[in-house]
């Protein structure tokens, strides 16, 4: 059965390896829905946190050929519930509307999400939350005809109480140090 | 260490030359001009092959890695120089051979400008190999060529390339080496587990039916006396897939044959009986599984592999053991009790016995008038005493030729398994023959093939070099006339050839040849061309609607192979 998982790449900075990783997935007909890259906690070393929809063998497999990539030190995957999640969306809305009511004040107290900027044309709201939240709040406020919506791509962390990624870094350090 | 001011082209070299090179495959064109300057003045260390293709020069490069387990190494210009490696790469990325193809690449500002005979060849060439690196500065050469050696050959093997910018070959740096001996985010090997081993162990002292699957990773791996100490202990039989042939000898008591859609019956059919498979150095190719969900469902299976990515990928692995075959046969024989299965070995003999009636005798004592592909490889392997590298093409022939050409040693058996690419035979023999200049090579190719890179006669003339070459001419793409015949209700669509003079072509190139017609020319025909000193050119028209057999249909079950029409 198909589900939402969470790949998590460790990797080396190095030009090209969005390609290499990008084609493990279109290889396999995979769509990616999700993905965000950043500098990780540990300095030179970059994340990949990709979202797909698969079966658990197939993300398994995926997972495997990753990490058969030279330049990807570990990649893990895990549900939804496995892991803390969150996306931001961005919402420019028309200010016409918000003069005229407090309809969209109350959206956004309800939804919890916060204004960033008011112009004298528009209005720019700001909510962090899972899709459905920042879906749920792109249909409310688009009964004002948002102007443009954003929504990024997802960051998570594990609930796991070990840090995976340092603990693997030792071993892997203890095993090339071995091969001297 | 001493340092050597010299150009990124002369650096290239020189790193070559560190990592113990001796023979490179290439084609010069104007993105690669400074490094092919450079080979000017080393034309004494280092003997460079001209092909007449890029094709050819890569094709070349693996048939010399696998016969010597060497890094092939090929040099190709920019644009459709390396575009026409391609198929190359993709060939030695599924077949898991070493090779680090240099290209030539426009200079780093015409990057990204569609500057003349500008392609993204590392763009294109990332889903087809192991690793690959554009250098635009020549402080880098030294480095990223021992990484692409270090990566080449490590672990399960792949091709490397590596992209040099124009500029980087002319630039300067201060020439030093040092070989990778390790990368932070690449293992190559894990050490094998002990507790899998164990488990192993279990599994394979309590079988009654147990059964050894072998592939390249025993020739990869140099584990050739491991895995025949391994059965010879445990007495268990053990099937070869096609790239795993010739890592036993063919005439071992234990060896049942070839796996697979064209392999032989007992292996086949007995996957399906056995209690136990012991699958070392192979990945389940769909060619040696046929429908996966009827693969071996009595057996517990055992997996020895070195890439992990394989281990579960087709079939469930009840016990993994992770790394080199070498040393995790070497554990498991220590380990196993002494055995042997002899009813179960009756069992082999039992279908080798049918398929000996039904195909193999038919192949090789023909009795219509038409000359048999079996029946021509057969003689060439007898009058070689079986010691000789078969290198082949791709379709009918390669199929009867894996069936009966006889191996006595390793590493003799080159042939392009995982993509089935035609036309690699002749060029891989060349870099065959470079790789084993004392070993007779014999290159069987098909019409259809033989076309494909027949422009490689030429390279074959220059360097004179001894290749035995067969051409099994039966004016047909055969094997999908075959599949025509048997699936599509006989409709040809496509696969008759008008062909040319072959003999005459090989004339034209400057190599010797004759064409054999008739059975009683064939014995003759085999040794004028064996005793021909240089290469040679043996035509041998073949019966022209001829089937190979037995045959696992696709989607069919291993056991629901067939053996005639």
């Amino acid at each position: 059965m198909k589900k939402e998982f969470i790949i998590t790449i460790f990797s080396e900075n190095h030009i090209g390896l969005l390609t290499r990783i990008t084609i493990v997935f279109t290889r396999r007909k995979i769509n990616i829905d999700s993905l965000t890259v950043s500098e990780s906690a540990l300095q030179g070393i970059y994340k990949f946190t990709i979202v797909i929809r698969e079966t658990e063998a197939q993300t398994q497999k995926v997972v495997n050929q990753l990490e058969k990539l030279i330049d990807v030190l570990k990649a893990f995957y895990h549900t939804n519930e496995e892991m803390i999640y969150q996306e931001i969306a961005l919402y420019k809305v028309p200010i016409e509307p918000i003069y005229e009511s407090d309809a969209i004040e109350k959206i956004v107290r309800k939804a919890g999400a916060r204004i960033l900027e008011i112009t004298k044309d528009y209005v720019v709201v700001e909510k962090t939350g899972h899709k459905e939240d920042t879906q749920a709040l792109f249909e409310e406020l688009n009964k004002f005809h948002v102007m443009q919506f954003i929504r990024s791509g997802r960051v998570a962390i594990t609930r796991d109480p070990i840090e995976r990624l340092s603990e693997f870094l030792k071993e892997r350090d203890a095993f090339l140090n071995s091969l001297d | 260490m001493t340092t050597k001011r010299v150009t990124g082209s002369e650096a290239l070299i020189l790193s070559l030359l560190e990592e113990g090179v001796d023979t490179i495959f290439g084609y010069p064109g104007g993105a690669i001009m400074p490094v092919y300057d450079a080979l000017y003045d080393y034309d004494k260390r280092v003997n460079h092959i001209l092909t007449r293709h890029e094709q050819g020069a890569i094709h070349g490069a693996q048939g010399y890695a696998r016969v010597t387990g060497k890094p092939g190494i090929c040099f190709a210009t920019s644009g459709p120089g390396a575009t026409n490696l391609m198929t190359g790469i993709a060939d030695a990325m599924i077949d898991s051979t070493p090779l680090v193809c240099i290209t030539g690449q426009v200079a780093s500002p015409l990057l990204g400008t569609d500057a003349f005979q500008e392609s993204d060849i590392v763009g294109m060439s990332i889903p087809v190999t192991k690793w690959n690196y554009q250098i635009t500065s020549p402080e880098e050469i030294p480095q990223a060529i021992a990484q692409a050696f270090y990566i080449a050959n490590s672990g399960r093997p792949g091709p490397v390339l590596i992209d040099l910018t124009k500029d980087a070959q002319f630039g300067e740096l201060d020439f030093e080496y040092k070989k990778c001996t390790k990368i932070r985010s690449y293992v190559p090997e894990k050490p094998v587990d002990p507790h899998a081993v164990k488990e192993a162990v279990d599994l394979i002292d309590a079988a009654k039916k147990p059964m050894i699957l072998f592939g390249h990773g025993i020739i990869i791996g140099r584990a050739e006396q491991e895995l025949k100490e391994f059965i010879e202990k445990a007495g268990i039989p053990a099937a070869w897939t096609i790239m795993g042939l010739s890592a036993l000898p063919t005439d071992h008591p234990l060896n049942v044959g070839m796996l697979g859609m064209h392999g032989n019956y007992g292996p086949n059919v007995l996957t399906n009986e056995a209690d136990l498979i012991i699958a070392v150095g192979m990945r389940f190719d769909d060619r040696v599984t046929g429908k996966v969900s009827e693969y071996a469902k009595k057996a517990k299976i055992i997996h020895i592999e070195i890439d992990p990515a394989e281990i579960n990928k087709i079939i469930k692995t009840d016990v993994r053991i992770l790394g080199d075959a070498k040393k995790a046969l070497k554990m498991l024989t220590a380990n196993v009790k002494e055995n042997s299965h002899p009813e179960w070995m009756e069992e082999f003999h039992k279908y080798m016995k049918v398929e000996q009636e039904k195909v193999i005798d038919k192949d090789l004592r023909p009795t219509k008038p038409g000359l048999t592909m079996g029946e021509v490889i057969s003689l060439a392997s007898e009058k070689t005493n079986h010691e000789a590298i078969l290198v082949t093409d791709v379709g009918q022939h390669q199929m009867v030729a894996q069936r009966y050409f006889k191996f006595k040693h390793s590493r003799s058996n080159v042939t392009s398994g995982g993509l089935g690419t035609m036309g690699f035979c002749l060029p891989a023999s060349m870099g065959a023959q470079l790789g084993a200049p004392d070993r007779t090579v014999i290159a069987v190719i098909g019409d259809g093939g033989f076309q494909m890179t027949i422009q490689e006669l030429g390279t074959i003339a220059q360097n004179k070099l001894p290749v035995k070459i067969i051409v099994l001419n039966n004016h047909f793409l055969g094997m999908v006339r075959q599949w025509q015949q048997l699936f599509f209700e006989k409709r040809y669509s496509f696969t008759e050839l008008q062909n040319p003079d072959f003999i005459m072509i090989g004339k034209g190139f400057g190599i010797e040849g004759h064409r054999v017609d008739k059975r009683e020319d064939l014995a003759n025909g085999i040794q004028q061309m064996l005793d021909h000193d240089g290469p040679y050119l043996l035509e041998v028209t073949i019966e022209k609607e001829d089937n190979v057999f037995p045959m696992v249909p696709t989607g069919a079950s291993v056991s629901d192979i067939i053996l005639e029409p």
